[in-house]
């Protein structure tokens, strides 16, 4: 290589010149607030100011019965919503990844959850839950398993579990999109050579195209934990984090301490809790795509 | 939805739910203007909102997906990694500081509210997906013009620029969907302020105090999504691959 070409090939001033904007916005919108709330969680602060007073939030949320419940609520509704994307994500996958007529449509229209955007799709659900006149109490009326009017959202189990289905009618695409994509990518005479060998339909699945899409679906199952995690709005939208605080996960409670009762401080605390719960999450996964990364390129 | 948008409000209302009306109309889609007046403004705003945070968004994005794809230097992998972890912290965690600066900087209640914090979440996933279609461009080009003497802005012009406009499209869109989507979040913490509402919170107006117009909100939602699901239905086959080959390898 000749040394124009290495020049052109290796400036790092220019490198970082043209990172520098997108990393200082950044770094103000987003890296900033994390040290303030950190900050903020050690003060009184609302509305009307804000004094020093050291772990009193933390400790006051700790203490608190409620708080312990609503991070045992979080990974409940967590486990139920992250465990039902995946299995509908996988068979919606597999089914799509068949040879049926009319997949490539089919494909399409799995994805309206995803890009209608969720505070109007959440419109919908409120309607569809509807004691008196959503579409699944009316059917339950007609074939008389309801024998009048129930209100999905009005009753703490049925809120719970109401708010985990509309979450997980807004994830699952994205799953199913993802296993999608790794199983086309296994090597096709993979099972050319299974079928030579006179291997099972069920066979090829389970010992070819599982242990292959493998890593996809420890990736996903870790992103759709982290994006059930946060998820707001559905929850926010649907029930408020009712009834009597039935579908209050940590997110909805902060959101609440803070910009419902401007109790910055307490709200800070617990954003505190959910960052650092987020950084786990978040190391964890990034340690297994480094991981992944590695062998793909070892071959 | 749709289907509930063409019935009249009082089949809605019967309970037990009624599954055939047999006077469909579109007369929601006429109401829908009367109920709630300023309905083309949600609409409008929606659009701009969303339209303003995806071009702030690649004016970002490009030139650092560029560096990304083209150079080498320190800290390159760890800093890609550091913008994947960002994209974990949703907005609702760090509501609390935004609102704060927001306030104290004057622009709670304007447009500037939702975009701001709108763009600073869309950046890492669309530096990530951006930098994947530069590296598609292949470098010799770029190479052969630079010694041929051509200018890194003239590189960036001829070349770049005319090679990468399908990437630059499909991560503008991305941003798109994306904006629209954050808004109701944004718009409910930031903005009280009628003028400046996004569709997505406007939509709210239609449950009164007494009743819910459940046909015409129906209706209002369908005209608030069909541009995005327009513009996905052209371009999901880009989206998708996109998405995919960006997040789970490298």
């Amino acid at each position: 290589m000749n040394k124009k070409l290495r020049s052109f090939n290796s400036p790092t001033f220019l490198a970082y010149a043209l990172i520098a904007p997108a990393a200082i916005y950044i770094l103000l919108i987003v890296a900033w607030p994390v040290l303030e709330t950190i900050r903020l969680s050690f003060t009184n602060s609302s509305l009307a100011g804000e004094d020093y007073v050291g772990f009193e939030n933390y400790e006051k949320m700790l203490s608190s019965k409620k708080f312990n419940k609503i991070v045992t609520r979080t990974f409940v509704w967590m486990f139920f919503s992250v465990s039902l994307k995946l299995i509908i994500g996988l068979i919606g996958a597999i089914l799509l990844n068949a040879n049926l007529r009319g997949r490539s449509m089919f494909r399409v229209l799995i994805m309206p959850p995803w890009v209608v955007p969720i505070a109007i799709g959440m419109l919908g659900w409120l309607w569809l839950y509807n004691g008196y006149f959503g579409i699944i109490a009316g059917v339950g009326m007609h074939t008389g398993i309801l024998d009048g009017p129930f209100g999905f959202l009005a009753y703490k189990q049925s809120a719970f579990i109401s708010t985990i289905v509309a979450d997980v009618w807004v994830g699952t695409p994205m799953v199913t999109v993802f296993f999608l994509a790794a199983m086309q990518g296994v090597p096709k005479d993979l099972y050319e050579a299974a079928y030579c060998d006179g291997a099972s339909r069920w066979d090829r699945f389970f010992k070819i195209t599982l242990p292959q899409i493998t890593p996809v679906i420890i990736t996903m199952s870790i992103l759709s934990a982290i994006w059930t995690f946060n998820s707001f709005e559905i929850i926010w939208i649907l029930t408020e984090g009712g009834p009597r605080g039935a579908t209050t996960t940590l997110i909805i409670d902060t959101y609440k301490q803070a910009l419902g009762n401007y109790k910055f401080g307490r709200g800070a605390a617990r954003a505190v809790v959910v960052m650092i719960l987020l950084t786990l999450f978040a190391g964890f996964y990034l340690a297994l795509l480094a991981r992944i990364n590695k062998k793909i390129s070892h071959g | 939805m749709f289907y509930a948008s063409l019935r009249p409000l009082d089949h809605l209302f019967r309970s037990p739910y009624q599954f055939f009306s047999d006077d469909l109309s579109f007369w929601a889609y006429r109401e829908m203007w009367n109920t709630v007046p300023m309905l083309p403004r949600y609409i409008f705003n929606s659009f701009f909102l969303a339209s303003v945070t995806s071009l702030i968004t690649l004016l970002f994005v490009i030139p650092a997906a560029y560096s990304y794809a083209r150079f080498n230097f320190p800290f390159k992998n760890s800093s890609l990694y550091i913008l994947l972890a960002i994209n974990m912290f949703s907005g609702a965690v760090l509501l609390i500081p935004l609102y704060k600066v927001l306030r104290t900087f004057g622009l709670l209640n304007t447009y500037q509210a939702m975009i701001v914090p709108g763009v600073a979440f869309l950046i890492p996933t669309a530096i990530w997906l951006l930098k994947s279609y530069f590296e598609k461009i292949p470098v010799d080009l770029e190479e052969a013009a630079f010694v041929d003497g051509a200018s890194r802005v003239q590189i960036l012009r001829h070349i770049i620029a005319p090679l990468s406009t399908p990437g630059l499209v499909v991560v503008g869109i991305y941003a798109f969907i994306g904006a629209y989507a954050q808004q109701f979040l944004f718009a409910i913490t930031f903005n009280q302020k009628k003028e400046y509402m996004p569709i997505p919170s406007g939509l709210y107006e239609f449950i009164g105090y007494t009743t819910v117009k459940w046909n015409e909100m129906m209706a209002a939602s369908l005209v608030g999504i069909a541009p995005v699901l327009i513009v996905f239905l052209f371009l999901q086959k880009y989206i998708v691959e996109g998405l995919t080959s960006g997040a789970v390898k490298n």
